[in-house]
């Protein structure tokens, strides 16, 4: 199981630790920072690494590390799913999980740790049971003392996520359907591939222990979903609805991926051209953008980030709408356009200077598209309807689309 | 309002302040204090002294300061022992306390306190918790039993904990089940032979229930557990896999891994033509895609295994290889991760849009990633003969870029290909020739080098070429000058009249100028050859090579169903059986498949058969092994090993043949003479019969790789006695995995002949759709004889007087508990017949005769005192086998 943890900030410094059995000396980090200096970007650095005595097992998240030291036998899934918990947790109780943050609150974030683990193996991860046992330092919590000191409810009851004696007076569910579309284009203007990662975000605000059921118009578009675990799978399977008890506050209710090509609308497509000159140092650029399956709506919140080839020395481009940067460190150019607007297309043209007496670049930069469309699952997913069962009051309810890029990439 | 406040004091004094605000009557300032000690603990200052001060806090009802004083309490009891005496009273008094959520804490902290005074002190407490009426109470004790053995083992077996321990297994709470079930899980891990965790039906069902109720980690320890069970039949299987299913659809990551691993291991004791076992295979396919989608920490250990379980299953994941397809930002380690697996399902179906992804990814920054594209596609043409074509062209395209790293991996893969398809792309060789001069790492000048080598005869300039080379011989890395040597020799072997002085050249540098011992002694070895028999050098070194197999990177079969066991595990991750790397060799069980078809958990008695033919058989055992009397262990029987060539030849002979007599026609015992790692999954095993005068070789072949086996061929080497296939290898239809099939391959004796050593050694090439491979084996000698072979007693007794002395050697076998006359039956049996027998002086004289297939005719006095069980025989024959060493004749077989 999980012996210890290290919290390890972008320049290397361990800046936490902490220890759920034995004391591990700082020493064994030494192995990951030998990786770290060998992979050169932190995203590249192996997530599981293996030293004579132990292994490390670690994450990279918000800048920092989270690294943990195991000695036995275990599943690595398990640790690198504790570890996102952990900063899903630090970033619950105080709005980012950054260096900073944690070191303002030290204290809080070691008795958060050793909350959440006991020798090893995880003990209260859900958020609601750790709020009732440790406050966000949000609540003043030192002028109103209101830390139970009985156990929380959660801990033991069949619906661990939810605590009792939840009161509000405005009763509300809101429920966010948000698909991101994966993609591939290639030069040509094919899909390569892509898919639908979609994800249904709650935001429950209900009195007592509601019971729900949440239905869809289409549910034979969802073949592969994974469900929070208040989900009642066997429902599911008979009937295709979601029925659950609730956590209180924000939760992901589920996620589905959709793969089936013929599914995946591609909302925008994207004419480029990045070419580099043999004979002089520098190159051309002219990417435009137009819609192509918007199914009517709005694309907003365009954007397109290139990384340059490193030789790229600057860029003198025009665009036609929007604004564009060009980072002289990391070499990446981003263009943020805004609104799609169909009848003037989006054009950001130019010329690109390659250092001198350097070859010109033998990689084809890649594009990444970003993009949001409101009041659209792409997918043409749709919610039916809401029913509370098990309280008597009448909740408000709310279902919101949007459809998002996520990793949608075009090569060039 | 933040902790940073609690570093501000950098003041003089800091500790006796500290001291006085923890002894402050104000509840609300010693909070504030212990806080500001575990502040300045957490970021490693000594905040030790205050210890007596801090335990003094530590009685009071508000829980949160309780809390931060069994943080301090953890942190500091190690270094003071003593003073931790102290706190053992409050920690007994605390677990009485009738608040479930102090007694819990007081055990789980006293149980983090590794200090032997406190364990013995945390005994009664435990006890009493283990049994507490509130399951929180006794699923944070369960916890601690385990804590306690990390401690002090044998104090946790003293008391009995185990046994408690056990029982929570039973109880009715879903998380008290879990945590006892990760607490033995861990605890059985230094017991490995333990049995701590002794899973029977019953149990199984607690499980069951406790899985569907339990948090995502209880699932998790659970669903390990779980696949440490065999179930006991099909039926047992299904009802778990089942009840398991549903966990594909937790959001948790571990969870849905662990149960991918217990629906693997127990799929394969369902029937495939089950329609359960299909839905199963369908269900598994989608919870693996969408394992990719997570953070890329979690993709890379996903992507490891679903390595290992398209070498399992390919099907399983057959139609979904976009989503391996690499996006430009995905961390490296998931880039490479992703394009093996891409190479793994490349098939004729979609090898199209395979290529033109690699090629993609060759123009890509990273130079690993472009590399590995390039050994890509070089692997897909090895694989995919359909697309062997496209493949080179993709290739060449990648050549003509003139990147220097893609360029010599290119020609380091088109090597491969040519080895795969020979004679076929040669039109190649003068573009890679153009790169000549590019090439700087030693793989791809050796590539080069053998290419230029192999096809000598269609290079005009070959010579020059190599000359180019040979220029800096010495500075060049071995790998480039054993490659050179033979790419000249080669050369030399095809132009002889021009390239006299270039051989010269590179053999003087490679014999005498060289401290490399393998490169001398090659050198030396083709200087021989090349001096002694031209002709016999072109057949070494020209020879035809074996063709090379695709899949050069498959798990060995038996160690990936041990990995299929551990799917999730560490040792997934790494591809290694857990006690290869797991710390101290805690003595890991091996697991295995249930109902899988590998060899029965002894794999040293398959090895054992695999051994024994190639030892010449010892006079003793075999004659011992006469006429199936009791067989004498083989030092105990008779004469001493013969050390003669004389007595060797007639005693494999005759051993061979006699040894057969003990058992009828078919020879019960089949030989492993393929194993399934030596032979990529495929194994044989077989016998030699001879059935109405025809010599049979009769094997069972089985397929133990993954992939469908098709296209089988077999071919013998030269032998003895001439062996040789009479038809083609009968196996018509593909054989999928874990099919066996029996074949029969009737022999003939019209095969080239080459005395072998042994003499009844038979060097077999056996060639599939995978790869060609090579075994040797012994066929008994009695498959010789034929039924032709009874003498006409004048004629016998002419010929007996005709065979010098020389060529007749003697033996005795010892214990033959039969008469002469079932003797003599039994030996007709297998074509050795009796010519005439007389009786002297008690004795029985039988003289026989037998025929080899090739005409030679070998003759036999059996002399058998009545009553004794030694036999004495006299074996003679006509024909000396040709005489080295003057008088020493190897007797027997002719040239």
């Amino acid at each position: 199981m999980i012996h210890s943890l290290f919290l390890i900030n972008n320049t290397g410094d361990i800046f936490l630790e902490k220890h759920w059995k034995s004391v591990i000396g700082r020493s064994v980090c030494d192995y990951f920072f030998e990786a770290k200096d060998k992979a050169g970007d932190p995203e590249n650095v192996p997530p599981v690494l293996q030293t004579p005595h132990h292994y490390l097992i670690s994450i990279y998240r918000g800048k920092l590390f989270l690294l943990s030291v195991i000695q036995s036998e275990v599943s690595p899934l398990f640790v690198i799913e504790f570890l996102h918990r952990v900063a899903d947790t630090i970033q619950d109780y105080f709005g980012e999980c950054s260096e900073n943050v944690i070191k303002e609150n030290l204290v809080i974030v070691y008795e958060l740790l050793e909350e959440m683990l006991d020798n090893g193996f995880p003990l209260a991860t859900e958020s609601n049971v750790l709020k009732e046992m440790i406050r966000p330092p949000n609540i003043l919590r030192s002028v109103v003392n209101t830390l139970t000191d009985t156990l929380p409810t959660g801990q033991l009851s069949n619906v661990p996520w939810r605590r009792a004696g939840v009161k509000y007076t405005n009763n509300e569910a809101y429920f966010d359907v948000i698909e991101e579309i994966d993609a591939i284009i290639d030069k040509s203007g094919t899909t390569v591939f892509a898919e639908i990662q979609g994800a249904i975000e709650a935001c429950v605000r209900l009195t007592g222990i509601p019971d729900l059921t949440l239905s869809f118009m289409n549910p034979r578009l969802l073949d592969d979903v994974s469900f929070h675990p208040c989900v009642r799978f066997k429902r599911w399977e008979a009937e295709r609805v979601l029925s659950f008890i609730p956590p209180d506050g924000n939760f992901t209710l589920m996620t589905y991926h959709i793969s089936s090509q013929n599914l995946v609308a591609i909302p925008v497509y994207v004419k480029q051209n990045i070419s580099f000159f043999d004979t002089a140092s520098c190159g051309r650029l002219d990417i435009t953008i137009g819609p192509k399956q918007t199914m009517g709506k709005m694309v907003e919140g365009l954007s397109v980030t290139i990384p340059m080839p490193k030789s790229v020395h600057s860029a003198n481009l025009t665009a036609t709408q929007g604004s564009y940067t060009f980072d002289l460190a990391t070499k990446v150019l981003v263009w943020d356009i805004g609104k799609l607007n169909p009848q003037k297309l989006p054009n950001l043209k130019g010329s690109l200077s390659i250092q001198s007496g350097v070859p010109k670049p033998e990689e084809n930069p890649s594009l990444s598209i970003g993009l949001k469309v409101q009041q659209l699952a792409i997918s043409g997913i749709k919610v039916n309807r809401l029913d509370m069962y098990g309280e008597k009051y009448k909740p408000f309810k709310g279902v919101k689309y949007v459809t998002k890029a996520g990793k949608f990439q075009v090569r060039t | 309002m933040t902790d940073s406040k609690y570093f501000t004091t950098t003041k003089k004094g800091e500790i006796f302040e500290l001291k006085a605000e923890l002894n402050s009557d104000k509840k609300e300032k010693k909070k504030e204090a212990v806080k500001k000690v575990i502040a300045s603990m957490t970021v490693g200052k000594d905040v030790s002294a205050l210890f007596p001060d801090v335990v003094n806090c530590m009685q009071t009802d508000n829980l949160e300061l309780k809390k931060l004083v069994y943080l301090y309490l953890m942190n500091y009891a190690k270094s003071q022992p003593d003073m931790a005496i102290m706190a053992v009273n409050t920690f007994v008094k605390d677990c009485e306390d009738p608040n479930p959520l102090i007694r819990a804490l007081a055990v789980r902290t006293m149980g983090c306190i590794r200090v032997d005074k406190i364990t013995e002190y945390l005994c009664e407490p435990l006890r009493k918790c283990l049994k507490d009426e509130d399951p929180y109470v006794r699923k944070t004790a369960a916890v601690c039993v385990a804590k306690l053995h990390d401690i002090n083992a044998q104090l946790v077996e003293d008391q009995g904990f185990l046994d408690t321990l056990k029982d929570l297994i039973s109880d009715s709470n879903p998380m008290v089940v879990a945590n006892a079930v990760a607490a033995l899980s861990e605890i059985a891990e230094s017991h490995p032979n333990s049995n701590l965790l002794d899973l029977n039906p019953q149990t199984i069902n607690k499980l069951l229930t406790a899985l569907n109720e339990c948090t995502e980690w209880g699932q998790i320890f659970i669903l390990d557990c779980l696949a440490n069970y065999t179930p006991r039949d099909d039926r047992e299987s299904q009802s778990i896999c089942e009840r398991v299913t549903p966990r594909l659809s937790h959001a948790n990551s571990a969870v849905v891994l662990s149960a991918v691993k217990v629906l693997m291991k127990f799929m394969e004791m369902l029937p495939k033509d089950l329609d359960y076992y299909g839905t199963l295979l369908k269900k598994l396919a989608p919870p693996l895609v969408t394992l990719l989608s997570a953070e890329p920490e979690l993709q890379y250990v996903a992507l490891r295994n679903i390595n290992l379980i398209v070498q399992r299953r390919p099907e399983i994941l057959k139609h979904e290889m976009k989503v391996f397809f690499v996006k430009y930002n995905d961390p490296i380690y998931v880039k490479l991760e992703k394009l093996d697996i891409m190479i793994r399902l490349a098939s004729q179906a979609n090898i199209a849009q395979v290529l033109a992804e690699l090629k993609e990814y060759a123009t890509e920054v990273d130079v690993d990633f472009v590399r590995k594209a390039v050994r890509a596609i070089g692997r897909c043409a090895i694989k995919v003969e359909q697309s062997a074509e496209r493949c080179v062209s993709t290739l060449l395209d990648l050549i003509q870029t003139k990147v220097n790293y893609v360029v010599q991996e290119a020609i380091v893969v088109i090597k491969d290909i040519f080895r795969k398809y020979p004679n076929k792309y040669e039109s190649v060789i003068a573009t890679l020739c153009e790169n000549l001069d590019s090439l700087d790492e030693p793989e791809a000048r050796a590539a080069m080098i053998w290419i230029v080598g192999e096809y000598a005869e269609r290079i005009d300039n070959a010579d020059e070429l190599l000359e180019s080379f040979l220029e800096g011989f010495h500075d060049e890395s071995t790998q480039v000058q054993l490659q050179l040597l033979t790419g000249i020799v080669k050369l030399f072997l095809k132009k002889p009249t021009e390239t006299q002085e270039l051989v010269q050249q590179v053999l003087s540098l490679a014999t005498q100028d060289s401290d490399n011992p393998d490169l001398r002694d090659r050198g030396y070895i083709y200087w021989r050859l090349l001096s002694t028999d031209p002709v016999a050098a072109k057949e070494v070194v020209l020879a035809e090579k074996p063709l090379i197999s695709e899949e050069t990177d498959l798990i060995e079969p038996t160690l990936l169903e041990e990995l299929i066991c551990h799917i999730g595990t560490l040792a997934s991750v790494y591809h290694k059986p857990p006690s290869a790397f797991v710390e101290g060799s805690r003595g890991v069980q091996h697991k295995r498949l249930p109902g899988s078809s590998v060899e029965s958990p002894e794999p040293a008695s398959a090895a054992v058969p695999e051994a024994s033919p190639s030892i010449i058989p010892s006079q003793g055992d075999l004659l011992g092994d006469l006429l199936n009397l009791d067989l004498t262990p083989p030092t105990s029987t008779a004469a001493p090993p013969p050390t003669s060539g004389l007595q060797m030849g007639a005693m494999d002979l005759l051993g061979g043949g006699l040894d057969s007599l003990v058992r009828p026609r078919v020879l019960v015992s089949s030989q492993m003479w393929l194993p399934a790692m030596k032979g990529k999954g495929l194994e044989i095993s077989g016998t030699f019969a001879r059935r109405s005068g025809v010599i049979q070789m009769e094997m069972t072949l089985t397929n133990k790789a993954m992939s469908v086996m098709t296209d089988f061929a077999i071919q013998f080497n030269r032998n003895s006695f001439g062996l040789a296939p009479a038809g083609p290898l009968q196996v018509l239809t593909p054989l999928s995995p874990n099919q066996s099939i029996e074949v029969s391959l009737p022999l003939n004796t019209l095969g080239p002949i080459m005395k072998m050593d042994p003499l009844n050694n038979l060097q077999v090439a056996v060639k599939n759709n995978i790869d060609v491979f090579y075994f040797s084996c012994q066929y008994p000698m009695s498959v010789l004889f034929s039924e032709d072979g009874k003498m006409e007693s004048k004629v016998f007794l002419v010929t007996w007087k005709d065979i010098p002395n020389d060529n007749e050697t003697q033996c005795q076998i010892k214990d033959c508990h039969l008469n002469s006359d079932a003797a003599s039956n039994k030996l007709q049996g297998s074509n050795v017949f009796t010519i005439a027998k007389r009786t002297v002086e008690g004795q029985d004289m039988l003289y026989q005769s037998l025929k080899l297939t090739n005409g030679i005719w070998v003759l036999a006095e059996l002399k058998v005192q009545t009553g004794s069980p030694v036999f004495t025989v006299s074996i003679s024959t006509k024909v000396p086998w040709r005489s080295r060493h003057g008088q020493q004749s190897d007797s027997v077989v002719p040239p």
